[in-house]
């Protein structure tokens, strides 16, 4: 089966065809950007360094080192808890234009209503798999906001065929952890009698 | 070897052993992995296995931090009070935090609370974290380190419990932690908890149960029942890697415990992702020194 290939500029029309559980795979621009820059946009207003439009970006906090000749390497990227983010993801989306959002487990209903109205998908790349992300960064072009430290700068980088990206939210309304997790709840109930019906050491 | 000497060579022992836990994941996780891996039939779940297995392969012959988050560095140690470093330990480890970041690289981890600066030296105020047990006429050391990551460390949960909410109250606690916030803490978790008098007791304690290994047991029969139980409980769930469904949902559940005042059940919840970097080695009197969480580890 061949691989589904977004490239950056997305546009609306790449993501209106795939739903939750799909696997992409993303070549061009990916811009680390996480706690404290979603915060200075939304909270601070103050203006993100890096055009967004028609962007993607990943939620992590890389390894970088900086080589003899000043241009970074990088060294293990991989995905943070996207969750942290919710409180301001769907402003995020709304003022950035951003298209994709590559990070680590699922995201709430603001994020995904975000989504929704701005034609965004929100997907997961396994995390804890850091080096096999870094080995498909080509390079990275430009780092922002260096002030913030190695986890919060804003690394640009160019990418070949990143992924695989796990489609967790989609354009239509639809958050596949929320899903699971409403599967897990419901499956965790007669493990839980079970259980406490055999640990009543309390007598 | 005079003191000065000892120091500089346990320094860099500690220092390439944090540096080396960083790349390479301990035995009893690497078998587990491998054994729930051929255990799925979802082909997401399989693929992402796939990708932990690549990814692990990749940062050992790359020689690079498995994974970006290199966590706040701690130590757990259990030292002779005859160990003849006893009193400069606290520094060593301080040096070895820094000499590992270099050597790693490990990402610069440590932000100072209230001023909110990153440090850029993965050390900081009270960082790296030292848990101390002291051994009465021993004078060897045994150091457990741990890379705790921000994913794993963010469900982390403790709460007091009344005697008549009982074990049963305990089973509510540790599910609702794994099937919430656990679910976003890259799984399959190994889970540990604490059941003991109070928040901090039982806090420290879940702690000390993801240092144990995985498939080892509570000596006590209940506790250990109750493990088995959790465990089986969980994977029912079918939680599977991510989070994306799959035949299991965790790597294990460890318990630790003390006694309790007759009127509290102190719990707490603490979780080890998948890739669980911790390592345990022991340091001689003469400062000679065993690996015993990885095989044939050479720093």
């Amino acid at each position: 089966m061949s691989r589904k290939i977004l490239s950056t500029p997305i546009r609306d029309e790449d993501l209106e065809g795939l739903n939750v559980g799909d696997v992409v795979y993303l070549t061009g621009h990916l811009v680390t950007c996480r706690d404290v820059a979603h915060r200075r946009l939304i909270e601070q207003g103050r203006e993100l360094p890096v055009d967004l439009r028609g962007g993607a970006i990943f939620h992590a906090g890389p390894i970088v080192r900086e080589k003899d000749d000043g241009h970074f390497e990088m060294v293990s990227i991989g995905p943070t808890t996207s969750m942290r983010m919710e409180k301001f993801e769907r402003q995020f989306i709304n003022r950035t234009g951003v298209k994709l959002i590559v990070g680590k487990g699922g995201m709430g209903p603001e994020t995904t209503a975000g989504c929704q109205e701005g034609k965004a998908v929100h997907a997961i790349f396994p995390g804890g798999c850091a080096v096999l992300a870094a080995t498909l960064v080509e390079e990275i072009e430009r780092a922002e906001w260096q002030d913030l430290g190695m986890p919060e700068t804003l690394w640009v980088n160019r990418v070949r065929e990143f992924g695989p990206l796990i489609i967790s939210i989609d354009t239509k309304g639809n958050n596949l952890i929320e899903q699971n997790k409403a599967v897990f709840n419901e499956k965790k109930l007669p493990a839980i009698e079970r259980i406490k019906s055999q640990v009543r050491f309390i007598k | 070897m005079d003191k000065e000497e000892s120091v500089r060579s346990l320094t860099e022992t500690m220092a390439k052993f944090t540096a080396y836990i960083g790349k390479r994941l301990p035995n009893d996780v690497k078998d587990k992995l491998a054994e729930l891996r051929t255990m799925e039939t979802n082909p997401l779940a399989k693929a992402i296995y796939m990708s932990m297995a690549d990814n692990q392969e990749a940062a050992d012959k790359l020689d690079r931090p498995s994974c970006q988050d290199t966590g706040v560095i701690q130590y757990f140690v259990r030292a002779g009070a005859k160990f003849p470093l006893l009193g400069e330990l606290e520094q060593i480890l301080h040096d070895a935090t820094l000499g590992a970041t270099k050597m790693g690289p490990l990402r610069h981890n440590a932000v100072e609370t209230f001023d909110e600066k990153n440090t850029g030296t993965n050390t900081g105020s009270k960082i790296p974290w030292l848990d101390w047990e002291i051994v009465p006429d021993e004078d060897t050391a045994i150091i457990d380190v741990y890379m705790a990551g921000g994913g794993c460390t963010l469900p982390g949960k403790a709460t007091v419990l009344m005697p008549g909410q009982g074990y049963e109250g305990v089973t509510d606690f540790v599910f609702d932690v794994i099937t919430s916030r656990g679910v976003n803490a890259c799984p399959p978790l190994l889970v540990g908890v604490g059941v003991s008098t109070s928040v901090e007791t039982a806090a420290r304690l879940s702690k000390r149960a993801i240092l144990r290994e995985v498939g080892s047991h509570n000596p006590n029969e209940n506790a250990a029942k109750m493990e088995t139980l959790l465990e089986e409980g969980l994977n029912e769930v079918g939680i599977g890697p991510q989070g994306l469904t799959g035949a299991n949902s965790v790597m294990g559940v460890n318990i630790e415990s003390s006694a309790r005042h007759p009127s509290t059940i102190g719990v707490a919840v603490s979780t080890g992702c998948w890739a669980h970097r911790r390592g345990k080695i022991r340091i001689n009197a003469d400062l000679s020194y065993e690996i015993i969480s990885h095989k044939g580890a050479a720093l």
